[in-house]
């Protein structure tokens, strides 16, 4: 701290030529990417990649051929089925995907486009017991939204016991990185917007913006444990919109079903405005479940389609341009991960105020 | 011709999402250009109506997509 420089040159000097050397003997070694003999030449099919990171699955890829198999969880009608997703993940047999069929306690399963349908013996598929099936199974999003709650927890419980052993001193630690944020979430959001009866709903919105927060970020890191797409899968987006629906319409108050029922406008607008209040309080929240999910799914869909300009083209000289294009994007992203948390906060804050004000004239 | 029908959709969406955040920006800028020290604030609102016109387009993108 005494230094007279900041820029500690010998320092410096040590990490450039580490970061140099690690560079270096990395690519002198013998590249793992090349298969033993290459198939028939396939055609590169993006779409498929490409929908398949992006959607939902029953395993989740760690590296490579590498993979964490998740478990199955299925309610037939006859009871529950609980088993590995290794047992009917496809595998190669002589380079044709052959989908595994899987004894269980009741019926036979195999995986169709990675949804689990019930088979006889044989692998017909038996559609009236496949529409009985309800498919509770641990899949990648859920795992990973188990991942990001248990940051979240972690994070916020060591920072709240912070706050009450050392209460009255300064913010040390990951306090200050939090305090920041959380204060912003509520002066700018819920302050302005709710007024002065915000202390109900503060807890709500903090827990929807770091949320969403922390799920758009994971989302942009490439390797495990991030690289999922929850906030991009519109049931999770569903949910947080009825959320938002359900505390709207419970906490509003006289004014709030005044101004949608018989506002105070001449009687022959009525037959127009009505219905379209009616339905401004389904497609308020609606919007909001629309937007998350388009904003992150597409951010995705774009990085990988940029990524798979490589393989699509299959020479290594596009690599520096859709690398480039790539880590573009990404920064772009990094604000939408951001803004899109705070939009579906403040509009949130923006439609509890719309509910919970009092009358001013 | 290669393609479907939903990309041209997109790709008119996409149009009004342009001239809207366009005319967002430039409006922003001219006052910012009139009045520096409301430099911040006039960004903050620029950034939140961009992301919510960028949500109407992207209400017409998921139709296509389904579509």
């Amino acid at each position: 701290m005494y230094k007279k420089s900041i820029l500690n040159s010998k320092k410096i000097k040590q990490l450039l030529f580490s970061a140099v050397f690690l560079m270096v003997s990395v690519l002198s070694l013998p590249s793992f990417a090349q298969e033993a003999a290459p198939k028939a030449e396939e055609k590169f099919n993006p779409k498929d990649v490409i929908l398949e990171h992006v959607g939902d699955s029953h395993s989740w890829p760690v590296f490579g051929n590498v993979v964490i198999s998740l478990p199955v969880i299925l309610y037939t009608d006859k009871g529950l089925e609980l088993f590995s997703s290794e047992n009917i993940r496809e595998e190669e047999v002589n380079g044709k995907p052959e989908p595994k069929i899987y004894q269980g306690k009741y019926y036979s399963y195999t995986s169709e486009h990675d949804k689990i349908v019930v088979v006889d013996a044989v692998g017909k598929v038996d559609e009236a017991a496949s529409k009985k099936l309800i498919d509770f199974s641990i899949t990648r999003n859920v795992a990973s939204m188990w991942l990001g709650m248990t940051i979240l927890l972690v994070v916020f419980l060591s920072m709240s016991s912070a706050y009450r052993k050392r209460s009255g001193k300064g913010p040390k630690g990951v306090q200050s990185v939090l305090e920041p944020l959380v204060m912003f979430v509520r002066d700018d959001v819920a302050i302005p917007n709710i007024g002065a009866k915000y202390q109900k709903f503060i807890p709500l919105l903090l827990t929807m913006f770091f949320f969403i927060l922390i799920n758009n970020l994971l989302g942009l890191v490439p390797f495990f444990p991030g690289g999922f797409n929850l906030t991009g899968n519109i049931a999770v987006t569903m949910v947080l919109s009825v959320i938002t629906l359900v505390v709207v319409n419970v906490n509003g108050n006289k004014y709030y079903w005044k101004h949608i029922f018989a506002p105070d406008i001449p009687l022959w607008l009525y037959i127009i405005m009505v219905p379209v209040e009616i339905i401004g309080i389904i497609s308020k929240p609606f919007a909001l479940m629309i937007r998350l999910f388009a904003n992150i799914t597409a951010g995705h869909i774009i990085v990988l389609s940029l990524i798979s300009l490589i393989f699509i083209f299959k020479t290594l000289w596009v690599s520096p341009a859709s690398v480039l294009f790539v880590v573009f994007m990404d920064t772009i992203e990094l604000l939408v991960a951001f803004l899109q948390a705070y939009i579906f906060t403040m509009l949130t804050a923006l439609f509890i105020g719309m509910a919970v004000e009092e009358h001013h004239h | 011709m290669t393609g479907s029908i939903a990309a041209i959709g997109a790709g008119l969406a996409v149009i009004g999402a342009g001239i809207g955040i366009g005319q967002i920006g430039g409006k922003a800028v001219e006052g910012i250009a009139r009045q520096p020290e409301a430099a911040s604030k006039i960004q903050t609102n620029m950034i939140i109506a961009a992301a919510l016109v960028e949500g109407v387009a992207l209400f017409a993108v998921v139709v296509a997509m389904i579509g």
